[in-house]
């Protein structure tokens, strides 16, 4: 996957067809029942709707006159009746497709968001976070409407449409007939629009993304942009984007908006058609003048539904726009996945074993050639080496983040793309080389490595890497709030505090990636003297650029170019004068320079 | 109000297109008022009173204005579309702008799922009311008065008896905009929730996929995603209370035209055409009505959300600069710190720190994690501000200067490396933009970053994910040193930046960053020796204090802390030295 910048649009060239709306009328399906009830009162208020201008009808021509009194009485209270019903319909109506929607747009968002959990980090890496945010939130926010009410309104609207034509039809049959020469015309605007109209709203939502992804990196960043005093640059980037989104947005608007006004005239064409008929067949005597009078009440009751289509078409062009987004994000194949007969992982023993494996992210860059080694359960490896040489690739490979290209990682004898992804993760602890801390608690935050643990466990976990003494002279100790990515903490704290983490899930294997890079010497001193005790029994990868911290290791695997220069351990490399040697002896240089 | 008021605000930056806009409703609207009278007179005239001769004007007319409509409909909602999007426009960059202002503490304590929210959601808020609630409010304004006088003229009794119902309808709409406005402020808190934790779990997937939390994120968010759900279905219920009742009680309008009309109509007392010319208003009249509920419905949203939009607004950055600000163009870089104390809101962090760095002069800090070390630094380029003494540059208190003056003479390559998803060389100009390709090479090279990047395989031109994504953790303090460097400053701040990097190539980083740093003011934080050690000054920080300081061989004389740490650093050194002898 090619990684995209910021400012770069999402190619996304799916069509909108027939199987995606399906795929959207997929989700309504268990509300088959609420759907029905709705349309029944939906029905019932449109028969009542109607009935409205009938009654009136049938007031004027009948009952205004002294003698019909009562039954002017009892004509309005039936009008009054025929509102309260419509009032009740709609009502239960709203409340039940509320429910309906809301629930829908639930299972939407919830199933984007289970389906991203699945997805790996070459997703993430691909694309800016801010982007993929946008696509639960905002694209699922904006069927909203298209859900709890459009759909449903174009049942009733559809229904309306019949109910009135069988009238019109009833009423007189010519009259009716002419009245429908205008809907080809209709047709022909809408399929002349049509492509348009969608091709632009798809660009819109495109911008928008855009502008989402820099805003959202642009607040991550702030920090950065204020300390080298790029405010004006970064303002005028989100500039151009803000007005990328206004100039995308009325060029839609620009024929979204020929929508309306071109129904309309349509419409005003009926009219004049009926009217000029109408008193073609009034002299002719074919028509009564009541009769034409009721007609042209029911013509506009045939517009009206008629022009909710249109309109309603029109809103599907654009909720498709993110619609089409949404079901992308729900397509994209999570690549590390568990396999067809994947089995738990049982209790790790401790064996890790690479056979011949090769790596890497990018096609043209290899990382790992053809790496193998075995470590013993129980071991303490060190991986050492320049920066860039792959060594926190090698770990990465073992928690399965990536999968290999060519070979094979083996644990306690299982290649462990056989094993589900969860029982092998349970039972890995990893400390990450950038400290990641929730927004939540300090207890939350090391809890995170082992859900159930106690405060007790929690505390000793925190004792073990020295944490506990500052934790504990925060405000609230253990419950001070840390805000997102940890910003009340020093740099050291957050680290000690994902190491205490990564040590609570007492995992079987741990890999430690520069654990204590920030930390200062004494503590650092203090945690190895400690850990000593802890790693026993636990095989464990630990990543360090400071050599003092992984004398002790059992094999220190020196990695350059994707590839293991020597092994071995301590004392062994020192005799060995080669690249540990060398290593080794940069930390001194500059003190032996002297 | 004041918030309508403050929307407005922004429509009147627009005020001729707007108004245009408004006209061509008013216009509109005038037609449609006339359409209704054409009917009549089609009916009573031409159908019933048989003046054939009348048929043909009367159609042309009712198809000429149907065409005028049509045209200035069209009009009417590109401009009201134009002046909203424009009017979003402006208040998005406003809120930029102004989140740039604002100062750290402020991005302490705020969530970025919580700002987005505020500048998506919130912001489409107050576009549906530009774009919607004004036309809609004017249109039925106009409407609502225009029929009203209609029905008047046309039968006074009639008019008072039909809209009799009209206070009740008011009131109803009142509650229901009490009722309705704090589920709204519900749903948009619950959306920056969602927002938040669906930001964190992308932000955090490393963790998540490392301790295999997906169960216990999905459960999270489901809450979340629940709630927001409930609220939802919340805000529509109540609306469900209200807007048919509305519709319904906007009923009984036609109600009493019927009764009271056809009463009138049997007495004579008016004709059977005025009934019918009352009819077609009354639709008119009992739209507007219904819509109350919309109004309401678009109103609510556009306060609640505009809330929270001005609520930023108004937050005033804490690090303010002064009106006549210190700025020159002669920068030397002298660093002072007059016992300067600091806290962060209650938490006492520095106390009675005195350092003095004249320019040229480099200062080394040291000392345990959470002493204050970045602490410290911070309050030289002002990130956050004192709570007592003072820090001052080149004699000047950092309050008194003009921020971005300050700022650009100061480099620091912070702790937490931070890049932005661009090319590599994006990365590195972001430290001076005017910079050419060789300078950046040059940077590079200083930072020893330029060896690996030709070896990606589009060299400076390869797009490095989001915050580094993409690149070892050596590589981005690497680039993140270039871009400190690239800047030229006379104030270079190095925050323990080559934590990450292996030991050769920090000694080699270091050789070469001593050439650069001659003339300069430097701060280096380390936890190595061997980083700080030629440092002219060396600080040792503990608790906020400062527990040692001089030169290298000064502190070790002094056998303290310093030494301490020297020692366990380099306990190995002299048995290392005696090995390479004999070898
Ligand atoms: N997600 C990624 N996509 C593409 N390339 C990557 C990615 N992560 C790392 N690389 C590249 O792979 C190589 C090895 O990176 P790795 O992170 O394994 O280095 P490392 O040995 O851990 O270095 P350091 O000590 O600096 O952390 C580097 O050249 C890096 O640029
Ligand atoms: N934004 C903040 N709000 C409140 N307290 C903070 C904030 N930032 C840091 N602190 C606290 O201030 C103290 C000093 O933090 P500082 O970042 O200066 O430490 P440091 O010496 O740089 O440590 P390290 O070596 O770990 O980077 C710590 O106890 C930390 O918890
Ligand atoms: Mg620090």
């Amino acid at each position: 996957m090619l990684r995209q910048r910021i400012t770069d649009d999402e190619a996304l060239e799916k069509p909108f067809n027939k199987e995606q709306f399906k795929r959207l009328m997929s989700y309504m399906k268990p509300y088959k029942k609420q759907l029905l009830i709705t349309l029944v009162l939906m029905i019932v208020a449109a028969v009542c709707g109607l009935l409205g201008p009938l009654i009136l009808q049938l007031a004027i021509d009948k009952y205004m006159f002294k003698e019909k009194l009562a039954g002017l009485l009892l004509i309005t209270l039936a009008y009054l009746g025929v509102n309260l019903i419509s009032m009740l319909c709609v009502r239960t109506r709203v409340r039940i497709m509320v429910v309906v929607g809301q629930e829908v747009l639930f299972r939407l968002r919830q199933d984007l968001f289970n389906h991203i959990q699945k997805l790996s980090f070459t997703f993430y890496d691909s694309r800016p976070a801010g982007k993929i945010l946008v696509r639960i939130i905002n694209d699922v926010n904006s069927l909203s409407d298209l859900l709890t009410n459009g759909i449903i309104n174009v049942v009733t609207d559809v229904f309306t449409l019949i109910v009135a034509l069988a009238f019109m039809f009833s009423i007189h049959f010519r009259l009716a007939l002419i009245t429908l020469t205008t809907v080809p015309l209709m047709v022909l605007v809408i399929f002349m629009l049509k492509r348009t109209i969608r091709v632009r709203w798809q660009t819109v939502r495109k911008k928008v993304s855009n502008m989402n992804a820099y805003l959202h990196e642009s607040l991550a960043g702030m920090r950065v942009t204020q300390v080298f005093v790029r405010e004006p640059e970064t303002r005028e980037v989100y500039r151009q984007l803000s007005s990328d989104i206004y100039s995308t947005w009325m060029n839609a608007i620009k024929v979204n908006n020929l929508f309306w006004p071109s129904i309309e005239l349509i419409a005003a064409i009926g009219t004049v058609l009926i009217y000029w008929f109408g008193l073609q067949f009034l002299d002719q005597g074919t028509v009564t003048v009541g009769v034409l009078v009721a007609f042209t009440g029911y013509v506009w009751r045939f517009w009206q539904p008629l022009n909710n289509l249109c309109n309603f078409y029109n809103s599907l062009l654009v909720a498709m726009a993110s619609t089409e987004r949404i079901f992308e994000l729900l397509d994209v194949r999570p690549d590390i996945t568990d396999g067809e007969n994947a089995v738990e992982m049982p209790p790790i023993k401790g064996e890790v074993r690479f056979d011949n494996v090769t790596f890497y992210y990018e096609p043209e860059k290899p990382v790992l050639e053809n790496v193998s080694f075995t470590v013993r359960p129980g071991e303490t490896i060190a991986l050492v080496g320049p920066t860039g040489a792959g060594k926190t690739t090698i770990v990465n490979l073992i928690s399965r983040f990536y999968d290999v290209v060519d070979g094979r990682v083996l644990i306690d004898g299982v290649d462990i793309r056989d094993v589900s992804l969860n029982s092998l993760r349970k039972q890995m602890g990893v400390m990450l080389q950038d400290p990641f801390i929730f927004s939540g608690t300090v207890m939350d935050n090391i809890r995170y490595g082992k859900l159930d643990a106690t405060d007790e466990e929690v505390m000793e976990a925190a004792r073990v890497v020295y944490a506990h003494e500052f934790i504990k002279d925060m405000e609230d100790g253990y419950y001070t709030e840390v805000q997102e990515r940890g910003s009340r903490l020093s740099q050291g704290q957050k680290q000690l505090i994902s190491f205490a983490r990564a040590l609570l899930a007492d995992p079987k294997i741990l890999i430690l990636d520069e654990a204590t890079s920030s930390i200062d010497t004494r503590t650092e001193i203090l945690i190895q003297s400690g850990l000593r005790e802890l790693l026993k029994g636990r095989t464990s990868f630990v990543i360090a650029h400071r050599l003092s911290t992984i004398r002790n290791a059992d094999r220190i695997m020196v990695i350059d170019h994707g590839r293991i220069m020597e092994c071995g351990s301590h004392d062994e490399l020192i005799k060995k004068k080669g690249i540990y040697y060398n290593l080794y002896r940069a930390q001194y240089r500059y003190l032996m320079a002297i | 109000m004041d918030i309508l008021r403050r929307i407005m605000g922004y429509v009147a930056r627009y005020k001729w297109k707007a108004i245009t806009a408004m006209l061509f409703l008013v216009l509109l609207i005038s037609l449609n008022l006339i359409t209704p009278y054409l009917t009549k007179i089609l009916v009573d005239d031409v159908i019933r009173g048989g003046k054939r001769n009348l048929l043909v004007p009367i159609l042309t007319a009712i198809f000429g204005f149907a065409a005028c409509r049509g045209l200035l409909s069209y009009f009417r909602s590109f401009l009201f579309e134009s002046v909203s999007q424009k009017c979003l426009y402006d208040l998005r960059n406003d809120m930029y702008t102004h989140l740039q202002g604002l100062s750290f503490a402020f991005y302490d304590d705020n969530r970025i799922g919580e700002l987005m929210s505020r500048m998506t959601g919130d912001l489409e808020g107050i576009r549906m009311f530009v774009v919607g609630g004004l036309s809609i409010l004017l249109e039925n304004a106009i409407y609502f008065t225009g029929t009203t006088i209609m029905l008047f003229s046309l039968n006074a009794e009639l008019a008072l008896i039909t809209l009799a119902i009209l206070p009740f309808i008011a009131w109803v709409a009142v509650k229901f905009n009490k009722t309705i406005r704090p589920a709204y402020s519900e749903i948009r808190e619950q959306q920056a929730n969602l927002n938040t934790a669906a930001q964190e779990n992308i932000a955090g997937v490393r963790v998540v996929r490392a301790f295999a939390r997906e169960d216990y994120e999905i459960e999270k968010f489901e809450k979340e995603n629940r709630l927001n759900q409930e609220k939802n279905k919340n805000a529509s219920f109540i609306w469900a209370r209200y807007f048919p009742l509305i519709e319904f009680l906007s009923g009984f309008c036609a109600v009493a035209l019927i009764g009271y009309g056809g009463w009138m109509v049997a007495i004579e007392k008016i004709t059977l055409g005025t009934v019918v010319a009352f009819n077609g208003y009354l639709w008119m009249l009992i739209m507007p009505v219904r819509m109350l509920g919309w109004i309401v419905n678009i109103i609510g949203h556009a306060i609640t959300s505009g809330k929270r939009v001005f609520d930023i607004l108004d937050t005033g950055s804490s690090i303010k600069e002064k009106s006549n600000s210190y700025f020159s163009d002669e920068y030397r870089g002298d660093v002072v710190f007059d016992n300067v104390s600091f806290s962060y809101k209650e938490n006492s962090i520095l106390f009675n720190i005195n350092i003095n760095a004249p320019a040229g002069k480099t200062i080394g800090i040291m000392g345990p994690t959470g002493s204050g070390k970045t602490s410290i630094i911070n309050l030289i380029g002002r990130l956050y501000d004192v709570s007592s003494g003072r820090v001052l540059v080149d004699g000047v208190d950092v309050r008194d200067w003009k921020l971005s003056a300050l700022r650009s003479q100061i480099g620091i390559v912070m702790q937490d490396t931070f890049l932005f998803s661009d090319t590599v060389e994006g990365n590195i100009l972001y430290g001076n933009p005017d910079a050419s390709r060789e300078d950046v090479i040059r940077a590079a090279k200083i930072a020893e970053a330029h060896d690996f990047i030709m070896e990606m395989p589009q060299g400076y031109d390869t797009i490095v994910g989001e915050r580094g994504v993409g690149l070892s953790g050596g590589q981005k303090q690497r680039i993140a040193i270039a871009r400190a460097i690239i800047k030229n400053p006379r104030i270079l701040i190095m925050d323990d930046c080559t934590s990450a990097v292996d030991m050769e190539t920090e000694y080699e980083i270091q050789q070469a960053l001593k050439k650069i740093m001659k003339g300069r003011t430097t701060f280096i934080i380390a936890h190595r020796v061997s980083s700080v050690k030629d440092a002219d000054e060396i600080l040792f920080l503990d608790n906020g204090r400062i527990v040692e300081r001089g030169t290298h061989e000064e502190l070790l004389a002094l056998k303290g802390r310093y030494y301490e740490l020297y020692m366990q650093q380099y306990k190995d050194l002299d048995e290392f030295r005696s090995k390479r002898q004999v070898i």
